[in-house]
């Protein structure tokens, strides 16, 4: 189903953040609980055919959630998020971690730094998620290198040579 | 030294080289002329987007023509694409979530 919500999707390289927004129809409470809560976010945090397995969760500051992505062949990629901040139904943030079953860091990774920001207006809600500093060692340099500006006018007129060239 | 792909498309006047000979096989003489630089800077600029392994050479005579290797610039496309996608996927996903908790509360 093509969803008609606002989408944005944008690479902030000053700021070495890739912004993120989205609508959605429904109540602030819940879209605030889908987020905080485990058996919630499972449900939808994995892009299919991965599954998010929450081990444990504990949203509150200082606290944490250890989740593995599960692959359709039984591989599982675990990753922490440890929140620093939580303002009810307005804001969270954490650092998220790619790491291993029992939550020790993964060392080739650097953290990523999200905020996660939620509002409401006409019966929408609105949220914000900023990355800064992805732990995808492409995304990283994406922003490090510059991306924003022009890349996509870029990318609009190689489609073209690429569709006349097939 | 083997560069990275993305080097290549930090630069505004590489961006602008890649589009141009994405369709043409042009000389660095001819590309100068179309960014009103000197035979000098593009030199330069063809050098790192050689080193990315982004252009394919062609000798004529004692001329080099150079055009954009399509696959490899792809691989740029399809990365952001493909981290675009995963958040779609996730949202259409966190909508069904969104629709099912609503029908829970009305008690359907």
């Amino acid at each position: 189903m093509e969803s008609n919500l606002l989408m944005n999707f944008e690479v902030d390289k000053e700021n070495k953040t890739v912004n993120i927004k989205r609508e959605f129809n429904a109540s602030l409470s819940d879209v605030w609980s889908a987020w905080t809560e485990a058996e919630i976010l499972d449900q939808w945090w994995a892009p299919a055919p991965f599954k998010s397995q929450t081990k444990s969760m504990e949203f509150k500051e200082g606290g944490r959630r250890l989740y593995a992505m599960v692959g359709q062949e039984g591989e599982e990629r675990w990753s922490s998020f440890d929140y620093t901040s939580i303002s009810p139904k307005t804001n969270f943030k954490y650092a998220s971690t790619f790491c291993d079953s029992e939550g020790n860091p993964n060392s080739e990774f650097a953290s990523s730094y999200w905020s996660v920001s939620f509002s409401e207006q006409d019966n929408s809600t609105f949220v914000d998620i900023a990355i800064k500093r992805d732990s995808l060692p492409e995304l990283e340099k994406l922003i490090e290198m510059g991306f924003k500006e022009g890349i996509t006018v870029t990318m609009k007129s190689l489609d073209k040579i690429f569709e006349n060239r097939k | 030294m083997k560069r990275d792909i993305f080097q290549a498309i930090a630069d505004p006047t590489r961006r602008a080289i890649l589009v141009l000979i994405a369709s043409n096989a042009l000389t660095p003489n001819a590309i100068a002329e179309q960014f009103n630089t000197t035979r000098q800077a593009v030199s330069k600029h063809i050098k790192i987007l050689n080193e990315c392994e982004l252009l394919d050479e062609t000798k004529v005579g004692r001329e080099i023509y150079y055009q954009l290797k399509i696959d490899k610039m792809k691989e740029v496309d399809q990365w952001l694409e493909q981290f675009k996608q995963i958040w779609e996927s996730r949202f259409s996903q966190l909508d069904q979530v969104l629709i099912n908790l609503k029908s829970k509360e009305n008690g359907i």
